[in-house]
């Protein structure tokens, strides 16, 4: 009754418009599965047995790209109920949890966060000890390291939005770091030394301090600029890399194993 | 009895001694790899080092407030993760070695690594790695959900820049930077060293030119390459993120893994430059006036670190090496080694001899 109804299903002008292809229960479809699908032919339609085992890639990689799309959406969600701006950013955020039933999707948004700053760490580490980064994927590795860079990055810019103590301190040490930057730090080394008649050049309201927090210290300017990098520039700029990544995960010949 | 177990703790989660301890151990969990990893004996360990989780976790025992202490940091919400996090990374460590262990043994009888026996077996994605991928996908997800549901995520009172919380710490995932600006100032912890640990981590399969161990896990093959790595990452990152959430209190003054946070701790500063060592101590006179000659000993300790080493490096020990990489390759390799190594050097200095700078030109705002 069961296959009856799947197989008629399956069999319907509708299935075979949706999906090009029969149920992957031949070798052919299941070929046709991954060539026909835009999201599926991510992989090749063969693959070394070696390579797609779980103890040797540990799935690091694939739980990192997971992690970033459960992130989009949740990000989403609450991009519906949060405003960034510093009057109201705090009790939005409150609400969050209070006033909605069963209100998990922030907490969903910051452990998923914390696992992705885990899986991606896991990952350049298992790509390390299988020595994965050799020739051809050297160029891969360097674009994983960025893409790492990016993912803590994706992180502590969003650590500002809940502006309460917690958020606006841990930014604000993070931050302090960038007046240090040599030349372009009004704290940083020789920025001092860029004076024309008395007129200092860097100071603490024209560094690169102040263009990333959009004034001297954390604030409204801050929280703003943080909420624009963080839901837009710097997912773009992960989803760029992300895109090179993969492909050439693909062209460099797939998940690595012995020559 | 406890109380003198939770001393000894204490003692040796001390950074001049959780340090060296950390890279020996290293050291020889990398040597006797084919020991410890034997399953039984690494369950072993495992089953003790979350019995010592526990342990420090358990209320009332030992120095009871000492365990309170170390609650009240794994329990923050935002703490969580590293607990995790360090659970995991004993799991994959002792993994990736097994791994190797086995490939080792097989290499030395002659076979190939378990990954080569399985070369030419192809098999097809959908269903043998898509449902793997689905599987993981549902477990992360569930994880997730639970996760959720029991710890909610961590609220403190609204903004306030009036009001700095003491200790004031970056996300856990810079606490390693944080850490290091212990020893370093900001332009060099925050910024350089940042930017050369990217541009070291890029610089890897350029400077890696062992054309062995490619897409299997070995130890023998590559051990060197493994060993730095694995100094960097686990002793340099994750071993500082550990300290900064646990062991850094109260004006990111130190205190043992089962101490106390004293509001009132102060560490005395008796920190040093070296042209005070050169000129003062050594030399018994004042320091000169002029500041490019009071610098000068730790300018060119610097410039010597950076330029003869590497040079006598290449014509003594590293002969082979500059021979096999070429010049351009050896350089960076050394001097991004070097700069890796200046970090615990400047940790050790600082510890033995309160060493604060070794070039100090505050007319510049340049300190290293």
């Amino acid at each position: 009754m069961l296959k009856k109804l799947t197989d008629f299903v399956r069999g319907s002008q509708v299935w075979k418009s949706i999906f090009r292809h029969g149920p992957p229960t031949t070798a052919r479809n299941r070929a046709m599965v991954m060539l026909a699908n835009v999201f599926l032919h991510l992989h090749p339609v063969r693959a070394r047995a070696s390579g797609i085992r779980l103890s040797f890639t540990w799935c690091m990689g694939g739980l990192t790209f997971f992690l970033f799309l459960v992130e989009t959406v949740t990000g989403i969600l609450l991009m519906f109920y949060y405003r960034p701006v510093a009057a109201s950013a705090f009790n939005d955020i409150v609400a969050l949890r209070e006033d909605v039933p069963l209100g998990i999707m922030r907490e969903i948004h910051r452990w998923g966060a914390h696992a992705m700053v885990i899986t991606v760490w896991l990952h350049m580490f298992r790509v390390f000890m299988t020595g994965s980064y050799k020739p051809p994927r050297e160029f891969n590795w360097g674009i994983g390291v960025v893409l790492l860079v990016v993912t803590l990055l994706l992180s502590f810019t969003g650590y500002l939005l809940p502006w309460d103590q917690l958020a606006i301190w841990a930014v604000t040490v993070g931050t302090n770091m960038a007046r240090a930057h040599p030349a372009i730090g009004h704290e940083g080394p020789g920025s001092n030394l860029l004076v024309i008649d008395d007129i200092q050049f860097v100071t603490s309201g024209d560094d690169i301090r102040y263009a990333l927090l959009g004034g001297r210290f954390v604030g409204e300017g801050t929280l703003l600029r943080f909420y624009v990098l963080h839901c837009i520039a710097v997912p773009v700029i992960a989803m760029v890399l992300m895109a090179v990544h993969f492909w050439r995960v693909r062209k460099d010949g797939g998940i690595s194993g012995p020559l | 009895m406890l109380e003198t177990i939770d001393g000894i703790f204490n003692f040796l989660t001390r950074p001049e001694i959780v340090f060296p301890g950390a890279f020996v151990l290293l050291y020889l969990s990398l040597r006797y790899a084919r020991v410890w990893t034997r399953p039984p004996i690494a369950l072993g360990i495992g089953v003790f080092l979350a019995a010592l989780f526990v342990y420090s976790c358990a209320p009332g025992v030992g120095i009871a407030e000492g365990h309170e202490q170390f609650v009240e940091s794994a329990a923050k919400a935002d703490n969580v993760p590293i607990t995790m996090m360090l659970g995991l990374l004993y799991f994959f460590f002792w993994l990736s070695l097994r791994k190797a262990v086995v490939n080792d043994e097989r290499i030395e009888k002659g076979l190939p690594p378990v990954e080569a026996d399985e070369k030419s077996r192809k098999v097809l994605v959908w269903p043998d790695l898509v449902y793997t991928e689905l599987i993981a996908m549902v477990g992360v997800t569930v994880v997730l959900i639970v996760w959720a549901l029991l710890l909610p995520a961590p609220i403190e009172e609204p903004a306030n820049p009036g009001r700095t919380p003491n200790p004031a710490k970056a996300p856990w995932y810079f606490l390693g930077l944080q850490e290091m600006l212990v020893y370093f100032d900001p332009w060099l912890a925050g910024i350089l060293i940042p930017a050369l640990i990217m541009v070291g981590l890029i610089c890897i399969p350029y400077i890696d030119r062992n054309p062995k161990g490619n897409g299997y896990y070995t130890l023998k093959e590559r051990y060197g390459a493994i060993f730095v790595f694995l100094f960097g990452f686990l002793v340099l990152w994750v071993l500082q993120v550990f300290i900064g959430t646990f062991l850094r209190g109260y004006g990111w003054n130190f205190f043992g893994v089962y101490e106390k946070w004293d509001v009132n701790k102060v560490e005395p500063l008796l920190n040093i430059d070296v042209s005070e060592i050169f000129y003062v101590k050594m030399l018994g006179m004042y320091e000169p006036e002029n500041t490019l000659v009071r610098e000068l000993p730790g300018i060119l300790l610097v410039l010597g670190y950076m330029t003869v080493l590497p040079v006598l490096f290449a014509v003594t020990k590293g002969k082979k090496l500059f021979r096999e990489l070429g010049a351009v390759r050896f350089g960076i390799m050394v001097n991004l080694g070097l700069i890796m190594l200046a970090v615990p050097i400047k940790m050790v200095l600082r510890w033995l001899f309160n060493l604060k700078y070794i070039v100090n030109i505050p007319e510049w705002q340049l300190n290293i």
